[in-house]
């Protein structure tokens, strides 16, 4: 198992860094697509700009695109929200006449000043944040209705509750493994992070409309997932732990070491738990991306080489494919094993 | 840069979504279920172990009335054997005692007879010394019925009487 997560993790960073240097030189051309209001020119049929492509399936957008059909982009248009001297709504064809443009990275900015305003607009990731929140919750809810509706007892769950049981059930014995006699108060919190991590990983395996939107490979999700668990972990640790921290047990001439190292340690630990998650599901998006790009970056290269780079590309897909699914339930179980980890160091008792 | 910059609207709603699904969720969701299967799971770690401890019972009731059935049949036997005795030594006392008896009523019929026959022999020997003295009284009758024999007899008696004396000396 743990080889198996070694390798996967080697082959997801290895591959990772690739189309990435690439993708940061073309950033410029990229953003210049943007300001054209993503209408593709004519020779784009000719070249295809692969960085492009993974940057628009990777990245957010206020609004969703979900095609091309007959030259025109099909997209959801989405609301776009700034906050500045007032609050303002419109969609993005409509950002001109409200006075903002998009900047370089295909950020609103006002148009006069150039300036970032308050920006909580409903983009891609939001309304993705927001279908799978409620995909979730409508799922727990469901089966807590099954619990209450039958005798626990007397009757096997069946249906949803089947199938829910044995990942909540998995969530709370490591809860109760890793945190020791307090971890009831803890298990809500992990069950929640690991069913919405997993269900978003999975969604953004699914290439179409409701899923599609990298949502756990986006930093600032990752970061608001550790950020949770930061503050579970230090808001309710025992005295003990804090003693650990600023006062430990050391030889004198470490004591004034210690506290630093710490601290350091305390914090480096949700900064780890972004980057793992971020960029273990960025780097798989990345790579399937990549395998689906070489079949139309082959196309004019003679019907036989695009024809046997085809076959290549669609059998590493499906190989991406699975392995995405391995990583996806991996990355949830990490980030969950290490905040029931985290959790449990911080309720030490004085032995 | 867009890749790590956190979005600020992104982290806004990932904060306010999360958290309200979360404190939804905590509140009416994974308590019910997590709080029902443990219920469950003690239900059935109580009944493996009522299972257990029955089978335990089980086992030792079995070996009980082994135990039981094991001591009825050796105080049956031992009560068997005890009467057997108890009729034996009942048969031998009687016995015994029968034959005591016999040996009394024997000894004191023996007894009996005994001074039977010796009072009758003494009734036979007085008998017999009285006919004695009156045939010795007919007969000296008559013998000394003329003076010559009376005379010849005194005679004979005093020699007697001289003798008899320097015999016993």
């Amino acid at each position: 198992m743990m080889l198996a997560v070694l390798i996967s993790l080697m082959l997801l960073q290895g591959d990772f860094s690739a189309p990435l240097r690439s993708g940061r030189n073309d950033m410029s051309e990229v953003s210049g697509r943007n300001d054209t209001t993503s209408v593709i020119p004519s020779e784009a049929e000719e070249s295809i700009d692969v960085a492009e492509i993974i940057f628009e399936h990777i990245g957010d957008e206020y609004e969703w695109h979900i095609t091309e059909w007959k030259g025109k982009p099909v997209a959801i248009p989405l609301p776009c929200i700034v906050i500045e001297d007032g609050v303002h709504v419109f969609t993005l064809h409509h950002a001109a006449e409200n006075g903002y443009t998009l900047n370089e990275n295909g950020k609103l900015v006002n148009a006069v000043t150039g300036k970032r305003p308050i920006d909580i607009s409903i983009t891609k990731n939001v309304l993705s944040l927001m279908m799978s929140s409620l995909l979730l919750l409508v799922i727990v809810l469901l089966t807590a209705r099954w619990y209450k509706r039958h005798d626990v007892l007397e009757q096997a769950p069946t249906g949803l509750a089947a199938a829910m049981e044995p990942l909540v059930m998995m969530v709370h014995n490591m809860a109760k493994e890793n945190i020791g006699p307090d971890y009831k108060r803890y298990s809500p919190y992990l069950c929640m992070a690991f069913l919405w991590i997993i269900l978003n990983n999975f969604l953004g395996i699914l290439p179409f409309f409701p899923g599609g939107a990298n949502l756990t490979g986006n930093i600032a999700i990752t970061l608001v997932l550790a950020l949770f668990t930061f503050f579970t972990v230090n808001l309710t640790g025992t005295k003990h732990y804090y003693k650990e921290i600023f006062a430990p047990d050391v030889p004198a001439f470490l004591k004034p070491i210690m506290p630093v190292i710490e601290v350091f340690s305390a914090l480096m630990k949700p900064v780890s738990l972004t980057i793992r998650l971020f960029a273990n599901m960025l780097a798989g998006h990345i790579m399937i991306l990549s395998m689906v790009c070489i079949i139309f970056i082959m196309a004019k290269y003679g019907p036989l080489l695009s024809g046997g780079m085809t076959v290549v590309s669609v059998l590493f897909g499906v190989f991406l494919d699975a392995l995405e699914c391995l990583v996806a339930f991996i990355q949830a179980y990490v980030f969950t094993m290490l905040s029931s980890i985290y959790i449990g160091l911080a309720r030490v008792k004085e032995e | 840069m867009n890749l790590v910059t956190p979005d600020f609207g992104l982290l806004f709603w990932m904060v306010v979504i999360f958290g309200i699904v979360f404190f939804l969720l905590a509140k009416f969701g994974f308590p019910i279920i997590t709080d029902m299967v443990e219920s469950r799971s003690a239900k059935i770690a109580q009944s493996l172990k009522d299972a257990d401890e029955i089978e335990a019972r089980m086992a030792a009731w079995k070996t009980e009335q082994a135990q039981m059935l094991e001591t009825a049949r050796r105080e049956q036997a031992a009560i068997l054997r005890e009467a057997t005795e108890t009729k034996n030594k009942i048969v031998a006392d009687a016995k015994e005692q029968a034959r005591a008896e016999a040996d009394k009523i024997l000894a004191e019929a023996k007894l009996q007879i005994a001074a039977e026959k010796e009072s009758a022999l003494r009734d036979v020997r007085k008998e017999v010394a009285l006919l004695s003295v009156q045939v010795a009284e007919k007969v000296l009758r008559h013998e000394l019925s003329d003076e010559g024999s009376r005379r010849a007899f005194i005679d004979s008696l005093v020699d007697e009487a001289g003798k008899a004396p320097m015999q016993h000396t």
